[in-house]
């Protein structure tokens, strides 16, 4: 008797524990207001933008970042080491600093590094991508506001706009990129 | 710009233009010919020293990066006794041939065994990406583990 007490006590603490998480949800969690399809329209134009190369090649989903329109493998055997900055003698900053190089034309930006693993975008559908942008177990722990913050503010990403010559730019303006990335979340961050 | 940094354990302080490369501050204006220029876009690591312990190509490196950081060339291995590990091995196990990419090769090696002291086959094939056009790297990777060796020898 004293047990199933001791049991029906534990479930319903623990079904007050979730309601008050139900009732009372985060800043940061999705809003439910807004018009899903204009969150669609503007996740469709930031796709645009995460897909081009000048974002994906340093977004994949293995060790190895990619160059170029063709996205071939970073030449000399780069890698992404275990800080994504790459390996104990050929780090990332052997040749990338903080901003392009004007004699060599090596692109730079501050903090060049691959994206986190778990960040990787290679191959995976629109729906997969857009469902990773907002699951913080695989965004860096970022709330929305973080993630419009990254993606409208970060100086490696803005670099897409000014990767140096003959280096292509994303098919979205930066302006329009920062438009759709609000827009997106304003009204509910929808992933399909 | 004026800009002071260490080289060679050395403080210095010298007027360049502030996107001029590393490697023509090194070489036309502190006059040390040891660090060379190759292809000057980051391709083949002849240029190669270390800032603050990493390995940098500094053909590709504005001077201004440099600011209050310690560079360490080639010219600073070896003392008049003794020479670095890493030198004494390439001597060991004769690897120049021309000798133009060699600097560059042994300070990316000085840089590599500093932070992994004893490297497997893989390590130093995804560490030590410098180019020889006279295809030495079968005997470096020879002298690669003859500088182990010597490390371990002088640390007893
Ligand atoms: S001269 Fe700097 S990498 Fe070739
Ligand atoms: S020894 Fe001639 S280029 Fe390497």
């Amino acid at each position: 008797m004293k047990t199933s007490y001791f049991v029906m006590l534990l479930f319903l603490s623990v079904a007050v524990v979730s309601l008050t998480a139900w009732d009372k949800p985060e800043k940061d969690d999705l809003p439910t207001t807004g018009d899903p399809t204009k969150s669609r329209a503007a996740l469709g134009a930031m796709l645009k933008v995460l897909k081009h190369q000048r974002c994906m090649n340093c977004h994949p989903t293995d060790d190895r970042p990619r160059q170029g329109d063709d996205a071939h493998a970073h030449l000399f055997n780069v890698q992404r080491g275990t800080d994504n900055k790459g390996l104990a003698a050929m780090r990332c900053v052997a040749c990338h600093q903080t901003e392009n190089n004007k004699q060599s034309n090596v692109p730079g930006a501050p903090h060049w590094q691959l994206a986190p693993k778990s960040m990787g975008w290679m191959g995976l559908s629109d729906e997969q991508i857009a469902a990773n942008l907002i699951d913080k177990s695989k965004n860096g722990n970022r709330s929305l506001d973080q993630l419009m913050e990254h993606m409208t503010r970060d100086p490696l990403v803005q670099w897409a706009w000014q990767p140096g010559e003959g280096r292509t730019v994303p098919p979205v303006s930066q302006k329009d990129f920062h438009e759709a990335v609000r827009t997106w979340i304003e009204n509910g961050a929808v992933i399909k | 710009m004026q800009l002071t940094f260490e080289i060679n354990n050395q403080s210095h302080t010298v007027e360049v233009p502030e996107d001029m490369p590393l490697l023509w501050v090194i070489r036309d204006v502190l006059r040390l010919k040891g660090t060379k220029f190759g292809c000057g876009q980051a391709m083949c690591g002849a240029c190669t020293v270390q800032v603050d312990g990493d390995a940098i190509r500094s053909c590709s490196y504005a001077a201004k990066f440099a600011q209050g950081k310690k560079v360490t060339t080639i010219e600073a291995l070896a003392n008049e006794e003794k020479l670095h590990p890493v030198q004494q091995a390439w001597l060991d196990e004769r690897v120049p041939q021309c000798g133009y990419c060699q600097p560059g090769f042994i300070m990316a090696t000085k840089s590599l065994l500093e932070k992994i002291p004893n490297p497997s086959e893989d390590e130093i094939n995804d560490n030590i990406t410098n180019i020889c056009r006279c295809g030495t790297y079968h005997r470096m990777r020879k002298a690669i583990h003859r500088a182990v060796e010597l490390q371990q020898k002088s640390k007893l």
